[in-house]
């Protein structure tokens, strides 16, 4: 297996004397799907916030390619979960994707020509181009997802991190979703999934980071998808997927 | 007809305050739209009640009362984002808080002064458009052209920071200087507005003309650009209104542009009650469950 990209040493989180997550310590390799799994509350979200610094970590760092990720905000594109989003905001699909871009512009500028190039490209491969000048409340959750999924690709990144895209959306948009993953991950990239659900749609990862306020286990998913791992992860409460893997 | 446009426009006072009024109405728009997107409509009530502390103390002072008003808006924020991240106090609890205590020590501190001074609460309260002279029209033409041009010249920035803070964050954009700015500029706004509606009223002016716009339209864009038309509107028809019905002049301009927030509500193309009648239907379950209530006591 190629070297780590992004190693994660002794990272730790903690809200108001709470334990979110506690020294984690694993690696991400490039050209390969990551799931990060584990019950409601494992602290998923809080792990990929910590990895790229959005909130703030009580102990551990995080490289990648040998320099703290933080620094490196510019290679990476990052989608929230869709219900951390007002989507009554006042704007158009085509609003919501060139946000994608506007790092790349630079300050005091307008978008270029290329930016809003590679803007709409992005726009058509989720097969949103006809929606471009809808209100981003009119579509529905698995477009809307989509949308973010646009807005992801047209920042160009090398980090692709994603949280809860899977939630509440409809078949075809998870494969979109999934087609753009291998994609990324073809290209040699880094692709990051907090993924709430168990379901087949897991055959899709390649490696997987169980989760229960610490990492359980860590690794490919044959090897994490092991029984004993999950009874401790869902203390014995799993509806255990009983797919190829396990 | 004509003269009656044309007839107040002899006064000099008139002038002046119809050129402050419309630039007000145009940058509380403007600032006021970020307010609404960002459900952040009480920040602005917070910051403009919290400003009249700072006027007394310069007032006091012998400074410019303007600055003394920005320098307490920007301070209130602080207060408010300091006891929002340091305790388990949520941000509306926090606002209330810090702006009833800034408004008390901004009246008692007037209340003080006023006794010795010709200085009159009730002017930063309400307004006192008709008095103002022309080096407060440089001021709020200062003040409206700097608003314009930060936002105009960070607009992709603040539409992404607004929409989506946290994902402007991972982009790498510093979102904590942006939302400070986003803070100043609002302060700048409210202490451009002081003259024109006083610190109780300025609220409407900030929230309503975008408000209604938000009814029209879908971009922030084009929200900001109707919201602004709005404001025009309601500050040049409230003054006229204020000069021949001897109205005072900021309760005057609120109410038009309430009156225009009301058609939108009532006849907007996309959403409003009249055009739209099956969104009231809560109404309706009100008083279904009011008659099931009485239906079975009996």
């Amino acid at each position: 297996m190629e070297d780590a990209a992004i190693t994660v040493s002794h990272l730790g989180v903690q809200y108001r004397n709470v334990e979110a997550l506690q020294d984690a310590n694993f690696e991400i390799y490039p050209g390969r799907i990551t799931g990060i799994i584990g019950p409601n509350g494992a602290g998923k979200s809080t792990l990929i916030k910590a990895i790229l610094g959005l909130v703030s970590v009580s102990s551990g760092t995080v490289l990648y390619r040998g320099k703290p990720l933080k620094t490196q905000l510019e290679k990476v594109a990052y989608v929230p979960q869709r219900s951390m989003i007002d989507w009554s905001y006042p704007a158009t699909v085509w609003d919501v994707v060139l946000m994608g871009r506007v790092r790349k512009a630079g300050w005091f500028r307008r978008f270029s020509h290329v930016s809003r190039q590679v803007a709409a490209t992005a726009l058509e491969r989720v097969g949103m181009s006809e929606y471009r000048d809808r209100s981003i409340g009119q579509l529905s959750g698995g477009q809307q997802q989509r949308v973010f999924l646009a807005r992801a690709l047209a920042e160009e990144a090398e980090v692709f991190c994603f949280d809860e895209p899977l939630a509440g959306i409809d078949k075809k948009t998870e494969a979109v979703i999934f087609e753009v993953f291998h994609e990324l991950a073809a290209a040699g990239k880094i692709v990051l999934v907090v993924n709430h659900d168990l379901g087949e749609a897991i055959t899709n990862f390649d490696d997987l980071v169980l989760l229960n306020k610490e990492v359980i286990a860590s690794g490919s998913r044959a090897t994490v998808l092991q029984p004993e791992n999950m009874n401790r992860a869902y203390r014995g409460q799993v509806m255990f997927f009983n797919g190829e893997a396990a | 007809m004509l003269e009656a446009i044309i007839e107040p426009l002899q006064y000099g006072f008139m002038q002046r305050s119809l050129v402050i009024a419309v630039l007000v109405g145009v940058i509380c728009a403007i600032v006021g739209s970020y307010l609404m997107v960002q459900r952040l409509a009480l920040l602005g009530d917070a910051i403009s009640h919290s400003v009249l502390p700072g006027l007394a103390i310069a007032f006091i002072l012998g400074a410019d009362i303007f600055v003394g008003a920005f320098i307490a808006g920007v301070v209130s924020t602080l207060a408010i984002a300091l006891i929002r991240t340091r305790s388990p106090i949520k941000e509306d609890a926090a606002m209330g808080i810090v702006f009833s205590a800034f408004f008390a020590l901004g009246i008692t501190l007037i209340t003080i002064v006023q006794k010795t001074n010709k200085i009159d609460l009730n002017h930063f309260l309400f307004g006192n458009i008709l008095g103002v002279t022309s080096q407060d029209v440089w001021n709020t033409a200062i003040i409206s052209l700097f608003v314009i041009a930060v936002v105009f010249l960070l607009y992709k920035e603040l539409l992404f920071y607004t929409f989506d803070p946290v994902g402007a964050q991972a982009a790498g954009l510093p979102v904590n200087l942006l939302n400070f700015g986003l803070m100043v500029l609002i302060a700048l706004t409210i202490v451009a507005s002081l003259t024109a509606v006083g610190v109780i009223l300025v609220l409407a002016l900030l929230i309503t003309p975008g408000a209604t716009a938000y009814l029209l339209v879908k971009r922030l864009n084009q929200m900001m650009i109707l919201g602004a038309f709005i404001g025009i509107v309601a500050s040049i028809s409230g003054m006229y209104l204020s000069y021949f019905y001897n109205l005072p002049s900021g309760p005057a301009i609120v109410l038009v542009a309430s009156g225009i927030f009301v058609l939108a509500l009532l006849f907007s193309p996309s959403q409003g009650i009249l055009t739209y009648p099956q969104s009231n239907s809560q109404g309706w379950a009100f008083w279904k469950e009011i008659k099931n209530l009485l239906r079975s006591r009996s």
